[in-house]
């Protein structure tokens, strides 16, 4: 009774605020965060992307948000109480929302959806998401440089494709440095809790870890590097107040523009269900400068930065050897082709650890 | 290694600790506060804005204190003094709490403090592998374990302790014997929140030294829980806590040495090591729960 009494009020707890705006015959948006809006990180950046559409639009639109929505079946109910309150297009911008936004998505053919990095798609249902993974190779190729133990910590949330393409990503540039780079990996199993993270970090740099990359929402990773000393990599969000000497660069997760242009389609009548990719030449994200590095190695960043936006340069081009030391079959000419990208499971050649699940 | 580990131990278990002191106490007398969590958050962002206005780490803990001491007279006022019902007000109170350390924590997002210091004393500290463990920790360390032996003395070894438990048993009978049932139950309940207030204050002080939102997530349940798992009493509770920190850091450890045990199944461990170690410690003991007989229920006396 007591326990399940428990289960009931985090349930409860966790149904998020609402915060709304209202005007009669204005187009009503919705949004659903999975975080608090002031995480400093993955939701701090979807609210600046609301913040930038208002700005744009604000005089024919409305946005509305609910924060700290967790993901799995409960978000269902959330997002439902986003369509009956009017809202004509919902964002809902977290990879475990998926299931839940098609359900709805399903149920409500009149109103439509994008879902954040997921792979399910409707009629009424568009897909959204950035090829964050070309930053990630980009701060392998930093890391490699400027780590002295050629042990790299790497925090993770939970095992998820998006997740896994940034952990090969960095590893296989790393490797093009220094084909001995070791990298520790640390499950977190949550995208936000400041003290877990901060554990994992700690534990990382005790067992030798001397440059931290994270993909966890939260700069408690950073402090503690900066605290020990070491180096680390910000995410989604420009970290440096949290490591002046630290930060090497941050992922910087750019969403007005897409929200912008989605709103504009919808006002228009001319929104499609898409799925829409991004890397750096499109602006869906872009690399916070580089800083606390040597300038042959910002340069190196840069070139690297500039060949990829260019389309010269494919993190995941073959030859790629998985764990197993068996070649993975190569869909896209001479790289991985997107599929194989956005359902990767599994680790490469070089990663001394087991995919958890695998 | 040993010793950075269980340097880490200590700072993750402590908050848990306060916190559950102060509910341990808070449930003895009779009382139900579900409202940790809520407590807790304010706690959090009431001590950073303590400490980042005056730069002092002690007047933020005292904030966090005074904060976590007013949440709790609201849960006394409706629940004790107007009698409504403990579970619904103390899972209000929490959902007050989050929205309300949100709303003042607004213009602190971002900012950053110097952390509590750590202990140094020369020679002593510097001895290996226990000697930062005893003399180089934080004051909130030092603080929780005083905590925690000054309230088994006080429940086990006073008369006061023992008219607490009185009406956290049979509040009908305290009543009868004169005992003011009520206000002790205040106390109970004020003491728990000062608890969660400091507990809260000690994330953002000591633990990851600025303000986000949400930051406690899920501490003050696992506070609650504890209390429940360690039957109400002060040394297991001890174990209790100090062992599910312990398994919390040594799994991310574990992780980080690539020991191949799937990583949501270690995510898992510190709440079944600590659930499995403390039921089997209670049965081993007295057999059956020792909860407070009259926890949960209301008491309203007739004049």
């Amino acid at each position: 009774m007591r326990k399940s009494l428990l289960a009931l009020t985090a349930g409860l707890l966790l149904a998020g605020n609402v915060s709304a705006a209202s005007a009669a015959d204005k187009l009503k948006i919705g949004f659903i965060y999975v975080g608090p809006i002031g995480d400093l990180g993955w939701t701090y950046q979807h609210d600046l992307g609301r913040q930038a559409l208002v700005k744009e639009l604000g005089d024919k639109i409305e946005t509305t948000y609910l924060e700290n929505v967790p993901e799995g079946p409960d978000a269902e109910r959330s997002i439902e109480q986003l369509v009956r309150a009017g809202n004509k297009l919902i964002f809902t911008t977290s990879f475990g929302y998926m299931d839940p936004t098609l359900k709805v998505a399903k149920k409500y053919p009149n109103v439509h959806f994008e879902h954040a990095t997921g792979y399910k798609r409707n009629p009424n249902m568009s897909t959204y998401s950035a090829k964050w993974y070309q930053g990630r190779y980009i701060q392998g190729l930093i890391a490699a440089k400027m780590s002295k133990s050629g042990v790299l910590g790497y925090i993770g949330s939970f095992p998820i494709p998006e997740v896994v393409s940034g952990i090969n990503a960095t590893v296989l540039a790393a490797q093009t440095i220094n084909p001995n780079i070791k990298v520790k990996i640390i499950w977190a199993n949550t995208w936000f809790d400041p003290g877990k993270e901060a554990d994992a970090a700690k534990a990382l740099i005790d067992q030798g870890a001397d440059v931290i990359m994270q993909h966890t929402d939260s700069p408690a990773a950073m402090q503690i590097a900066s605290e020990r000393g070491k180096l680390a990599f910000g995410q989604d969000s420009e970290m440096i107040k949290f490591g002046p000497k630290t930060q090497l660069t941050s992922i910087l997760d750019t969403w007005g523009p897409y929200y912008i242009e989605r709103v504009k389609a919808e006002l228009a009548g001319t929104w499609k269900s898409e799925n829409t990719w991004g890397g750096l030449d499109s602006h869906m994200f872009a690399m916070a400068p580089y800083t606390n590095m040597p300038d042959d190695v910002k340069k190196m960043a840069e070139d690297a930065q500039d060949a990829i936006t260019a389309g010269k340069l494919h993190p995941f081009k073959c030859p790629i050897i998985g764990q197993d030391g068996k070649q993975v079959d190569c869909k896209g000419g001479d790289h991985l082709d997107d599929g194989q990208i956005l359902g990767m499971n599994f680790y490469v050649k070089g990663i001394d650890d087991k995919l958890p699940g695998k | 290694m040993v010793e950075a580990i269980i340097l880490a131990v200590l700072a993750a278990s402590t908050p848990l600790l306060i916190a559950a002191t102060g509910e341990l106490v808070t449930e003895r007398s009779g009382v139900l506060n579900l409202g940790v969590e809520g407590m807790m958050i304010v706690g959090a962002v009431c001590g950073f804005a303590g400490a980042w206005l005056t730069g002092s780490i002690f007047i933020g803990a005292l904030f966090g204190i005074v904060a976590g001491t007013l949440m709790s007279l609201i849960f006394a006022l409706m629940a004790l003094g107007l009698a409504v019902n403990q579970v619904a007000t103390g899972l209000a109170l929490t959902i007050l709490g989050i929205g309300l350390s949100g709303l003042i924590g607004a213009g602190f997002v971002g900012e950053r403090i110097t952390p509590a210091m750590h202990l140094h004393i020369p020679v002593l500290t510097d001895v290996p592998l226990i000697g930062r463990m005893l003399f180089g920790e934080d004051g909130f360390v030092y603080f929780s374990v005083a905590l925690i032996v000054g309230v088994w003395w006080f429940l086990y070894r006073t008369r006061a302790g023992l008219i607490l438990r009185a009406c956290g048993d049979n509040h009908v009978s305290a009543h009868a014997l004169g005992y003011p049932v009520l206000r002790i139950r205040t106390f109970a309940v004020m003491f728990g929140g000062a608890c969660a207030g400091l507990a809260g204050a000690y994330l953002p002080l000591a633990y990851t030294p600025f303000f986000i939102p949400g930051m406690t997530a899920g501490r003050g349940w696992i506070a609650l829980a504890l209390v429940v798992f360690s039957s109400w009493r002060p040394g297991r509770l001890v174990v209790g806590a100090y062992l599910f920190g312990a398994v919390t850091i040594l799994q991310l450890h574990a992780q980080g040495w690539g020991v191949g045990i799937p990583s949501q199944f270690m995510s898992a461990l510190p709440y079944l090591a600590t659930v499995i170690v403390l039921v089997l410690l209670s049965r081993a003991r007295s057999g059956g729960s020792t909860a407070p007989a009259a926890l949960g229920t209301v008491f309203v006396p007739d004049r």
